[in-house]
């Protein structure tokens, strides 16, 4: 169990309003309204088809909302006359399935971003890159090729390749659904790590277990809309909505 | 016949050499420049503005639905008119020809290997705040390049053969030695067999490589 936070005192860092999303006629986000604040550490859950995943990619734009607003440091960042590359650099995203750039080392994997960017020189990008290896314990594949690593060691690898840009938010979509399960407890030990140092993370999760200990907040999501939500305890002991109860009694 | 050949090897051996080095300059001009000319083509064949891939799409299809001679003809004709203050060489001409009929296929080269790296790589570095160009640049076509090397290098076998249409216009190739030699000594199958063989041979050899590097290619992933 994570110390007492009370997410409401904490400032807001991103704000969601009336957020729509249609995949054709398909409704895929029937209009959500949701605030994070900073530091807060949430999870998405909810069956396949929920929306989850589009409303967490919803909010870097790698899927644009059909209508809607998304508040990001000040700027409607869904507004399409904004350039999102500046304020993505500010938004961490860990997917499913990696996404490593296989044609580079580790470390440049991890450097790329940070001097392409202008965010930091060279030497300054390669000693941050160096004690974010120590931190997830994968210093001795600096130069490797990606290829050469486990599946656990990839995630460790995107999720600090995400944090070399010094993010204020990380979006975690299904980390660990993609991994055998005796490498599921690698990445979620540093996903653990993040939230204790109060890094915000919105988090995509199948993972009930993990929900219930690491987060702050759990958002039930069914139909495109958030149908409960509310502290773990709560949400995973009490559930409210009968949708939830549903949910729960099959997952757990 | 052996008699002939051993006759013309000793007599032209020099020109069929330096009509291989034609032949091959030819090719690998084509391919080279082919191979940047291919990579904006396909990038504007797979980019979202409408005019760019008309341009891009009605250039790879002229070139690949028209016979590669006739292309030959025209910029070797147009291209004295259009820039006659240059002063360009027949070798300029047909060289220029053949890279625009290099580019149209390298395009769709490009295209296929563009469209085979998962967009999740696109997304990951997006994600990371890097513009499409960015990404393009130092994502997507170093893995593309990678995936299609063998396919460029088929090209440039292709090409190697059909630099034999450029001796229509006596550029020095290895069929324009041909030519020129069955011209002087009313010799006609035996310098053929000559430059068949010497054909057989380059490809061949460079087919075989292109199978180990592909190999290794496999290996590296």
């Amino acid at each position: 169990m994570t110390e007492q936070f009370d997410y409401r005192d904490a400032p807001e860092l991103i704000r969601v309003e009336d957020l729509h999303k249609d995949f054709g006629s398909l409704k895929v986000l029937a209009g959500i309204t949701e605030t994070i604040h900073k530091g807060e550490v949430v999870s998405l859950i909810g069956p396949s088809g929920s929306g989850k995943s589009t409303f967490l990619r919803c909010l870097n734009r790698l899927e644009e909302a059909t209508s809607g607003h998304i508040w990001f440091d000040g700027v409607d960042i869904a507004n399409k006359s904004v350039n999102i590359d500046q304020h993505r650099q500010k938004m961490g995203m860990v997917f499913q399935h990696f996404n490593i750039f296989p044609h580079m080392s580790v470390i440049d994997n991890i450097t790329l971003a940070p001097v392409l960017l202008g965010k930091k020189s060279k030497d300054e990008a390669i000693a941050q890159a160096e004690a974010l290896l120590e931190r997830v314990g994968l210093s001795d594949k600096r130069d490797s090729k990606p290829t050469r690593l486990s599946g656990g060691q990839k995630q460790r690898l995107a999720i600090i390749r995400a944090l070399a840009m010094e993010p204020e938010v990380m979006l975690f979509d299904e980390p660990t659904s993609a991994l055998d399960p005796e490498m599921v407890g690698e990445v979620l030990e540093v996903i653990k790590a993040l939230a204790r140092n109060k890094m915000t993370c919105v988090i995509v999760t199948h993972e009930m277990g993990f929900a219930r200990e690491v987060c702050n907040r759990v958002l039930f999501m069914d139909g495109g809309i958030i149908c409960e939500q509310g502290a773990p305890q709560d949400l995973f002991d009490h559930p409210q909505n009968p949708r939830t109860q549903d949910f729960l009694s099959k997952v757990l | 016949m052996l008699v002939n050949i051993e006759k013309l090897l000793v007599k032209y051996g020099m020109s069929f050499v330096n009509g291989l080095g034609t032949t091959l300059l030819l090719a690998l001009v084509a391919v080279a420049v082919g191979c940047v000319i291919g990579a904006l083509v396909a990038i504007m064949r797979l980019s979202k503005s409408r005019v760019l891939n008309l341009i891009a799409t009605i250039y790879t299809e002229i070139i690949r639905d028209t016979p590669l001679l006739l292309q030959l003809y025209f910029f070797y004709f147009l291209l004295p008119d259009l820039l006659p203050a240059l002063k360009l060489s027949k070798f300029t001409c047909i060289a220029v020809a053949l890279i625009i009929n290099s580019g149209a296929y390298m395009s769709e080269v490009f295209r296929s290997g563009i469209q085979s790296i998962d967009r999740g790589q696109t997304e990951a570095a997006r994600s990371l705040g890097l513009s499409a160009s960015q990404t393009m640049i130092r994502i997507i076509l170093p893995q593309a390049f990678k995936n299609v090397l063998p396919a460029m290098c088929n090209e440039f076998v292709a090409i190697t053969k059909e630099t034999s249409l450029a001796s229509t216009f006596y550029v020095g190739d290895l069929m324009t030695q041909y030519q020129t030699i069955s011209g002087k000594t009313y010799l006609v199958l035996e310098p053929l067999i000559i430059i068949g063989i010497i054909y057989f041979v380059v490809t061949f050899t460079m087919s075989k490589l292109i199978a180990v590097l592909e190999r290794r290619l496999k290996a590296d992933d």
